[in-house]
């Protein structure tokens, strides 16, 4: 018998039904990744429980780096000796070509002032190695392991011996998250280097890429070599990304261009983050709105 | 609580420290970079899978919710793409928990295998809808390795509870 005032306290207590509990998690769940994936709100927290999941990860690394070490550690001497040659051959054909480089940028800054022409912007660039594949098997991502203290930002282009193979697009403090050219969001502004024709190229899957928005009459053929065109602001002018495979121009407006990454997209281990040191300002006062919204809309 | 509902033979109480351990344990393997290896298992599935039939009042939504979360960061997924297939995945394994035990374990792998599925179903679903690529057939096969490594999984997550309450020094366990 309850008093007024007082309900009789529950003998069995129980909270929502499953039914409700399941309805009000999967809907949190939704939400979650409609704010993630349409509006990327959640970077934030995502920095913060990365940074505490950061030795777990590095802790969970090991056996994959294990299994890494133990196989170079088998390789044969005579395979180090062939490397060590043929890097050699190399250094020395570099140390030429550096030497013509070294000329060449001081001519081309004499040009430049001659001719009133801003000064090139200087690069800074990080050496890296990449730590492993993501494991989103949704997308081709790679982890490296320099971060923010490094002096990577977001944005970065990410090149190899041959090549660009990716952007930054996530950056930790002590980690990197590079998007290749291959993941199917990732995009790349280019110029065709045979005649500087400028487009867009798209990550098309099976490790290959895609030039898109181009007429059908487009001046591009198979054995063309693609390089960055430098118009975003991210990226260095002139760094080789793709090499045009086939062109098929039976299509109604636009050619469909199909290209393969020059550089070792999916196989490169030490790779070089490239940045702009800073986005030119314009000389006075207008403008200024316009540079800052460029600046920030990056990647 | 029993090994199986036929068995003839009484456990001690599950301890939660040693729960939330394993739990742990497997959320720490799924973060070993196996790079695009097919067939590798879900490991915090199948011991979130485990804990949900055999302790529904402990481990439930909110907890497949949480380490949901824990790997979309750890894996750099969508956020919230984990957490909903393991919300799913604790709700059907609560569910199934009165009537899977009457089976054996090898059994209640089969009756798992759905489960395991569906996580990885939802999660293609849901990142195809988003515009990722599909990843491929050999995505689902670690559901398989998962569901076969529920026996010997049954064995290691319930022999804390297989010691016998007095201790006895003439008996080896």
């Amino acid at each position: 018998m309850s008093l007024i005032g007082h309900n009789t306290p529950p003998i069995f207590k129980r909270g929502p039904a499953p039914t409700v509990r399941l309805m009000l998690y999967v809907s949190a769940a939704l939400v979650l990744l409609v704010t993630d994936l349409k509006f990327r709100y959640l970077e934030f927290m995502r920095q913060t429980v990365a940074v505490v999941l950061y030795p777990v990860e590095r802790a969970a690394a090991t056996p994959a780096d294990l299994v890494l070490n133990a196989a170079t550690y088998f390789a044969t001497l005579a395979k180090v000796q062939q490397e060590n040659a043929l890097l050699r051959r190399q250094q020395l054909r570099m140390s030429e070509q550096l030497m013509r480089h070294e000329q060449l940028a001081r001519e081309n800054s004499r040009l430049r002032t001659l001719l009133g022409m801003r000064e090139e912007l200087p690069a800074r660039s990080v050496a890296a190695d990449v730590l492993y594949a993501a494991h989103d098997p949704f997308s081709r991502k790679v982890i490296l392991d320099r971060g923010s203290t490094h002096g990577i930002a977001k944005g970065d282009a990410v090149v190899d011996e041959r090549g660009v193979i990716g952007q930054v697009t996530r950056v930790h403090p002590i980690q990197a998250e590079v998007t290749l050219l291959t993941d199917k969001e990732q995009a790349i502004p280019i110029a065709v280097q045979r005649n500087g024709l400028r487009g867009v190229v798209f990550g098309a899957g099976a490790g290959q890429l895609e030039l898109r928005y181009l007429p059908a009459t487009a001046d591009v053929e198979p054995g063309d070599t693609l390089v960055t065109s430098g118009l975003d602001g991210l990226y260095l002018p002139g760094l080789p990304v793709a090499k045009v495979l086939r062109v098929d121009r039976d299509t109604q407006a636009f050619a469909r261009i199909f290209c393969a990454p020059v550089g070792g997209v999916e196989q490169s281990t030490q790779v070089l983050v490239m940045g702009r040191l800073n986005l030119p300002l314009p000389p006075m006062g207008g403008g200024n709105d316009a540079v800052v919204a460029k600046a920030g809309g990056g990647s | 609580m029993q090994p199986t509902n036929r068995s003839q033979r009484i456990l001690q109480p599950v301890k939660l420290w040693y729960l939330y351990l394993s739990l742990l344990i497997a959320f720490a393997l799924t973060l070993i970079p196996t790079g695009h290896l097919p067939g590798v298992p879900d490991w915090l599935a199948l011991v979130l899978a485990f804990w949900s039939v055999r302790e529904p009042l402990r481990v439930s939504l909110g907890t497949g919710f949480v380490f949901g979360l824990l790997v979309d960061v750890g894996h750099g997924a969508a956020l919230g793409q984990h957490a909903l297939a393991y919300v799913l995945l604790t709700y059907g394994a609560n569910a199934l928990s009165r009537r899977v035990l009457w089976f054996s374990p090898l059994e209640q792998a089969l009756h798992i295998l759905p489960l395991l599925l569906l996580v990885h179903v939802v999660m293609v679903v849901v990142r195809m809808l988003s515009g990722a690529d599909f990843p491929g057939w050999w995505y689902f096969t670690g559901s398989f390795t998962a569901a076969l490594l529920w026996v010997p999984m049954h064995f290691v997550l319930l022999f804390p509870q297989f010691r016998p309450v007095e201790r006895d020094d003439n008996r080896p366990i």
